[in-house]
């Protein structure tokens, strides 16, 4: 039959890739708008020490961050070079701490509420005084779960 | 009837798009967080009376001062030797009547053991730098982890954290985590 004669002669036609691009621009944009990070501008100098007992930080929505430290240059003016709290975008004082860890179970389920962690990401040079207090506040609004924010690191003795 | 515009070869397009995507995959790797998580005490009625003594023998006090030394169980250390000290402790190997006691306790695939009554008692002055604050939680969960470690796999044949659940949490009976933080005191100043 005629209809179903074979072409051997002729070559495969090229597939059509020009659809391609449009499937990895998808892909890419998926990943560029999915990865924003939740980047909080650090005011204070925070290099936290390192530890080797360390767990990762599971559910890091449920996380609030507390940041202590040196205030960079641009704000030692205003308000100098003993080690400050920073809370979300600001500078804060150890009291504003019960209404900071309010205000972030407020945003959460009340189911999660007791699963929420504080992380400490503690500049290593900041002297406990200032840690106590802060660990006074959050026990004093039973925020229980903390976690030590360090670096991976290998053992330095 | 002009003549047909000859097709761009759009094939390499692809090889720019991966590029672009492979380029923001690695870059943004996003930090994960890192740490050395506990429990902190809840917070003290203030009418509760502290009667609840622990015999001495069963407490491993930890102090640091304002200038990060070490002073435990009286002696003067350095943080290096701390692990061992705290090891030694915690499980009492030759039943040394000034290391804790024990207490019998029905335990999930290990039966009746003794498990140590030991409390590791930890202060901290107000000056005390955070660095090593921190590097005294590491060495203290250390030797729990390795004494955990060496259990399990003396048990069951494999690291603590390979173990499954169950497993897990009768190992951890065992050598519970007992860090007692003391109310901080301001012995120096800052």
């Amino acid at each position: 039959m005629g209809k179903f004669r074979k072409d051997s002669g002729k070559e495969l036609p090229a597939i059509n890739t020009s659809a391609l691009p449009d499937i990895v621009f998808m892909l890419l944009f998926f990943f560029m708008v999915s990865t924003t990070m939740k980047e909080v501008d650090l005011k204070v100098q925070v290099k936290i020490p390192s530890a080797t007992e360390v767990k990762k930080l599971e559910k890091k929505s449920l996380v609030s961050y507390i940041n202590v430290g040196a205030p960079k240059d641009q704000f030692r003016k205003l308000f100098g070079t003993e080690p400050r709290i920073q809370l979300n975008d600001q500078f804060a004082n150890v009291s504003d701490i019960g209404d900071y860890i309010e205000s972030e179970r407020i945003q959460r389920d009340e189911k999660e509420v007791p699963l929420m962690t504080t992380s400490l990401k503690v500049d290593a040079k900041t002297k406990m005084g200032i840690v106590s207090d802060i660990k006074q506040e959050l026990r004093r609004v039973s925020a229980l779960k903390i976690n030590y924010s360090t670096r991976k690191g290998i053992k330095e003795n | 009837m002009p003549k047909k515009l000859p097709e761009y070869n759009a094939a390499s397009l692809a090889d720019i798009a991966f590029m672009l995507l492979i380029f923001f995959l690695v870059t943004t790797t996003m930090d994960t967080d890192l740490g050395i998580s506990t429990m902190l005490p809840p917070p003290v009625p203030e009418d509760q009376e502290n009667d609840d003594k622990i015999k001495e023998r069963n407490i491993f006090v930890v102090l640091i001062n304002k200038n990060d030394q070490l002073l435990v169980e009286g002696k003067l250390m350095h943080i290096r030797n701390l692990k061992e000290e705290a090891k030694e402790f915690i499980e009492n190997p030759a039943r040394d009547e000034n290391l804790p006691e024990f207490k019998e306790k029905e335990v999930d695939f290990f039966g009746l053991v003794e498990v140590s009554k030991q409390v590791i008692s930890l202060q901290n002055d107000r000056g005390t730098s955070y660095g090593l604050y921190v590097q005294v939680q590491n060495e203290l969960a250390m030797a729990y982890n390795e004494l955990r470690d060496e259990l399990s796999l003396r048990k069951f044949g494999k690291k603590y954290d390979d173990l499954d659940k169950a497993h897990k949490s009768a190992v951890k009976k065992i050598f519970p985590k007992s860090i007692s933080e003391a109310e901080p005191k301001n012995y120096g100043g800052n």
